[in-house]
């Protein structure tokens, strides 16, 4: 039992002054995904079936390679920033913390390893 | 991690069917949450009987004419019967509305009644909005003012009245907040629509000196940014505001003032 007023409850620790970074961010890589998802698609579709030697002639092409390189890392920054919101949403506590941390953890690795791969097949 | 399923005791059970009243030709099928902590009982749906010839054509009047002649022990708040204080608000046919205002005839079917969805109950349709109302009190909904109080009173353009037009008029029911998923999992910290639009209603206000301390204290991953736009706020609202525009118009002042 704790004799906590009704006002204290709901002020709980009051405003962590934080946010409105998170919500820029969420509106700065929708607004890069309108033309990346697209292009992301057409090149990765292209490349989809080729033998080893078309792909790697494809991604030797500057353009090409930046381009995958940039739709790959902002896809899975804006997948990231969505599964954290989900998270603090419905997974409360320590495994929240937690699971914030594992999120982040295999975003930034898939970011990566997706480069790598991708200078591998460019250069 | 948010509870996906009921605990035991609050899992809903088959309730008593009341006798059809004698006579009547017109008589339509109410389906009804009932619930006593009292008795200890799991909560259960009972189901009444109303003779619509002799009812009134609103939900509520069918509420009035079962207590008054059917089941006493029924218990729900009203008051104003018009839509204007708010209390009747609970969930009729899926929908949070004021059961005052809620006419029979949009309802196809039998008539099923619950309190207003995820809030602890008091008893039948009665939910415990203490928690909502200290956070309505929070977000200071009064004016705030730090230059000297004129002599006569705070002046305000007619523009600037019009900006609180589709703000001032809520009355606070909860039908908004209680029907919006943040709200169900994370009632505790987030505002929620109703303390929202009453926020932005004193942010927007022309004659409030406060803008910036209101700003910094709605600024938290919780109290503001658990609205994903989801708009069953909007949807639901038995007045016809848009609290999610509300919450929208705060984010872009935020922005405003960061970026």
């Amino acid at each position: 039992m704790r004799y906590l007023t009704d006002r204290k409850r709901a002020e709980g620790f009051g405003s962590s002054r934080g946010g409105t970074d998170h919500h820029w961010r969420m509106i700065v890589s929708s607004i890069l995904l309108v033309p990346l998802i697209p292009l992301f698609i057409f090149l990765a579709g292209s490349l989809i079936g080729g033998s080893y030697e078309s792909v790697a002639e494809c991604l030797s092409s500057p353009l090409a390679a930046i381009a995958l390189g940039l739709s790959l890392t902002v896809i899975i920054l804006h997948l990231m920033e969505e599964a954290n919101e989900a998270i603090e949403d419905y997974v409360h506590g320590t495994a929240g913390k937690l699971s914030l941390i594992a999120v982040k953890a295999i975003s930034y690795t898939l970011i990566v390893a997706g480069l790598f791969a991708l200078a591998k097949l460019a250069l | 991690m948010v509870q996906l399923t009921l605990p035991k005791n609050s899992r809903m059970v088959a309730g008593k069917t009341w006798p059809k009243p004698e006579g009547a030709k017109n008589v339509r099928k109410f389906q009804i949450y009932r619930w006593n902590e009292e008795d200890g009982k799991n909560p259960s749906l009972d189901t009444y009987f109303v003779d619509m010839d002799t009812c009134g054509p609103m939900v509520l009047d069918a509420l009035i004419k079962i207590k008054n002649e059917i089941d006493p022990t029924l218990t729900f708040r009203r008051s104003c019967r018009e839509g204007i204080c708010g209390s009747c608000a609970m969930n009729i046919d899926g929908i949070n509305t004021l059961a005052c205002i809620y006419g029979m005839d949009e309802i196809k079917g039998d008539v099923k009644i619950y309190p207003l969805p995820h809030m602890p109950v008091v008893r039948d349709l009665i939910p415990d909005l203490t928690h909502f109302y200290a956070q309505h009190a929070s977000i200071m909904p009064w004016l705030e003012t730090k230059t000297n109080r004129p002599a006569k009173e705070w002046k305000q353009s007619i523009e600037d009245r019009k900006k609180l037009d589709g703000l001032y008029e809520c009355v606070m029911c909860a039908s908004c907040s209680t029907s919006c998923p943040s709200y169900w999992w994370n009632g505790d910290r987030y505002l929620g629509p109703a303390a929202l639009l009453h926020a932005y209603r004193w942010i927007i206000d022309s004659r409030d000196e406060a803008t910036g301390e209101r700003l910094d204290e709605l600024e938290d991953p919780f109290k503001l940014y658990r609205c994903n736009t989801i708009m069953n706020c909007t949807n639901t609202c038995p007045k016809g505001l848009n609290p999610a525009e509300a919450i929208g118009s705060i984010k872009k002042m935020m922005l405003d003032r960061a970026v």
